[in-house]
């Protein structure tokens, strides 16, 4: 077991190493020179010189990866161009509220996906398996920043139940658990969950539907095990696959959240990345990128983990 | 009905190296009688032709605005959808706009699909140091959710048309690869391409006659799959801004400069995000109709 998860981390590693990389290349497939990401077009010559020599941007490019490197394993992200801050502790806030967000999104779409995936998995041809595929698939296909705004101006606009924007009601970006806050989750929170409910359901569709036609079924009711034994069977059966995919949607959700964050103000990540593509502020944008993606490899880590720990034929994998 | 049941399996037991007549007409028979797919089929192709003509049956023109008729409601006389913003006829600008939204949606996943299915086969195939290296370059590409990837590289390349086509080629290159390689993987090693390979067949010719029709079908439809993701994908980006630029008509860069609209005018603003909506809905279903007819298995 061990062994195991000891190959898991080092498999990851080279994957961590390579996001990395590319982060760093980002700077560098901007158009123009890497400087003219950091500094105003305005900016004095020797004002250019000098930060050319703090940012190692005079060295070749492989020392520049890993000084650049070793200080974000120091967290040190480097600072924004647009306030001139560093980093971290604004992204930290970000993340939080993304995090929030993604996991509200996460306690509403995994439920129904699993609900409505079970059923159309055990009733499968019936207008139950159509209605609920139907659902997927309306789920998988709408464009979830103007589903957003449909749920404004049904909700904000018309009925004026919910608030439309921001995180609270003086727009400050912590987040903590009480009435105004979760008034202003519950919005982005469904818009965000269709994605995830959709693609759960037709997970869970397949692998029900599938367990269900298997002969170790047809054994167990055979040898006359009821309806509740045989479900468990199909819990146990279905458990991997489905967290599997739970987990990796959890990190789609964490990253994918970008434009349903636009259109209600959510300070999190996906505000700040929009933010920094706006002012061009190329430094912002890499390391709210970097850390999104380590999440999800980390994220990736801990499903691969999970899964040899339930199910014993995924160790030898 | 019992012809069409005998014919279409026993096409498919077979899995000749070159399908056989009896497995295509067998396809179009089982599309045909699949109403839904056929529909969306049938909503799509209207879709094509119109912004195909858009010039010639536009009623007005997708540029020209007028301040005294900005923001005006859905059956306004003249005006059937209304107007935007700018008092520019909505129209116009919703057959205008499929134009870009299409082109950015699909140009990516055809990309994609030549150069994933080629990568893909060739690190099926050839397997090896090469095919390790190809699917070890793909799996980092995997460690980014798509909506991340395609923000980042847009993002960095600045806003623009090409930029966004060429990023979200980028996004769905690797699915492609990973479909592709799967799928010549388990075609690489059945009975009549070990048999081509003992009897002499070299290998351009094992991939032109044995590998490439057989796997060239589920590759095709994963990636008419992915085209509903891909609009909405496209359009998101042009609502983030990274996309078109104004004064270009696009369902989502309209949908974003619409959003001013929805306390005046919520059913006019809402109309670009139903186009992408219906539009993605349809490829979704007829992606799902193509994969049971032609019965791939995801």
């Amino acid at each position: 077991m061990l062994i195991t998860i000891l190959r898991r981390i080092l498999y990851a590693l080279p994957i961590a190493l390579a996001v990395s990389l590319f982060c760093f290349a980002l700077v560098h497939i901007a158009p123009g020179d890497p400087i003219n990401a950091i500094l105003p077009p305005d900016a004095p010559a020797d004002v250019v010189d000098a930060v050319r020599k703090t940012y190692g941007l005079d060295k070749p490019l492989p020392v520049q990866f890993g000084i650049w490197l070793w200080k974000v394993l120091q967290g040190d992200l480097g600072k924004s161009l647009a306030t001139g801050r560093d980093i971290w502790p604004d992204l930290s806030g970000a993340l939080q509220n993304t995090l929030t967000l993604a996991l509200a999104a996460a306690m509403i779409g995994f439920p129904i996906g699993i609900v409505l995936g079970s059923l159309a998995g055990a009733f499968r041809g019936t207008w139950i398996d159509r209605a609920c595929v139907g659902t997927a698939v309306a789920g998988v296909s709408v464009p979830h920043y103007w589903l957003g705004m449909v749920m404004v101006v049904i909700f904000s606009v018309t009925l004026n139940w919910l608030p439309s924007m921001g995180a609270s009601q003086d727009g400050s970006g912590g987040w903590s658990l009480d009435w105004e806050h979760l008034q202003h989750l519950v919005l982005p929170a469904i818009t965000l969950s269709v994605i995830p409910m959709g693609i759960v359901t037709r997970t869970l569709r397949g692998i029900i539907g599938e367990i269900l036609g298997q002969d170790f079924i047809t054994t167990l009711r055979g040898k006359g095990l009821r309806r509740p034994g045989v479900v468990v069977h199909v819990i146990k059966n279905a458990a991997p696959q489905a967290l599997s995919v739970m987990g990796l949607q959890l990190g789609y959700l964490m990253g994918g959240s970008i434009l349903v964050e636009t259109v209600f103000a959510w300070p999190g990540t996906g505000l700040l990345l929009n933010n920094a593509i706006f002012q061009r502020d190329i430094p912002v944008l890499q390391s709210t990128i970097l850390v999104l993606a380590m999440f999800f490899v980390a994220l990736n880590l801990a499903v691969d983990m999970a899964q040899s720990l339930i199910d014993p034929r995924m160790r030898r994998a | 009905m019992s012809e069409i049941a005998s014919t279409a399996p026993s096409g498919l037991i077979q899995a000749p190296a070159r399908a056989p007549a009896g497995y295509w007409s067998g396809v179009f028979k089982r599309l045909k009688r699949d109403r839904l797919t056929l529909i969306c089929a049938g909503i799509l192709l209207v879709m094509l032709i119109m912004i195909l003509a858009a010039p010639l049956i536009a009623p007005h023109s997708p540029y020209q605005g007028s301040m005294i008729r900005r923001l005006k409601p859905i059956g306004f006389p003249g005006y059937p959808l209304g107007t935007d913003e700018l008092g520019r006829d909505m129209v116009t600008r919703l057959i205008y706009g499929g134009r870009l939204s299409w082109l950015l949606g699909i140009t990516p996943v055809v990309m994609a699909f030549v150069i994933g299915g080629l990568l893909g086969i060739i690190a099926g195939f050839a397997g090896g140091w090469l095919g390790m290296l190809i699917m070890r370059v793909t799996d980092v590409f995997y460690a980014f959710p798509s909506v991340l990837l395609a923000v980042a590289i847009s993002g960095a390349l600045g806003a623009g048309i090409f930029n966004a086509i060429l990023s979200l080629t980028l996004v769905f290159i690797p699915p492609i690869i990973r479909v592709a390689e799967t799928v010549t993987t388990s075609v690489r090693v059945l009975d009549y391409v070990e048999s081509a390979r003992a009897s002499g067949a070299s290998v351009f010719t094992i991939v032109r006659v044995h590998v490439l029709p057989n796997v060239l079908g589920p590759i095709f439809v994963y990636a008419t799959n992915l085209i509903s993701v891909a609009m909405i994908l496209a359009s998101g980006l042009s609502f983030l801004g990274l996309g078109t630029k104004p004064p270009e008509a696009e369902w989502g860069l309209m949908l974003n400069t619409l959003r001013t609209a929805i306390y005046n005018q919520p059913l006019v603003a809402m109309l670009p995000g139903l186009c992408i909506f219906v539009t993605s809905i349809c490829f979704n279903l007829v992606s799902d109709g193509l994969r049971g007819a032609m019965d791939v298995r995801s």
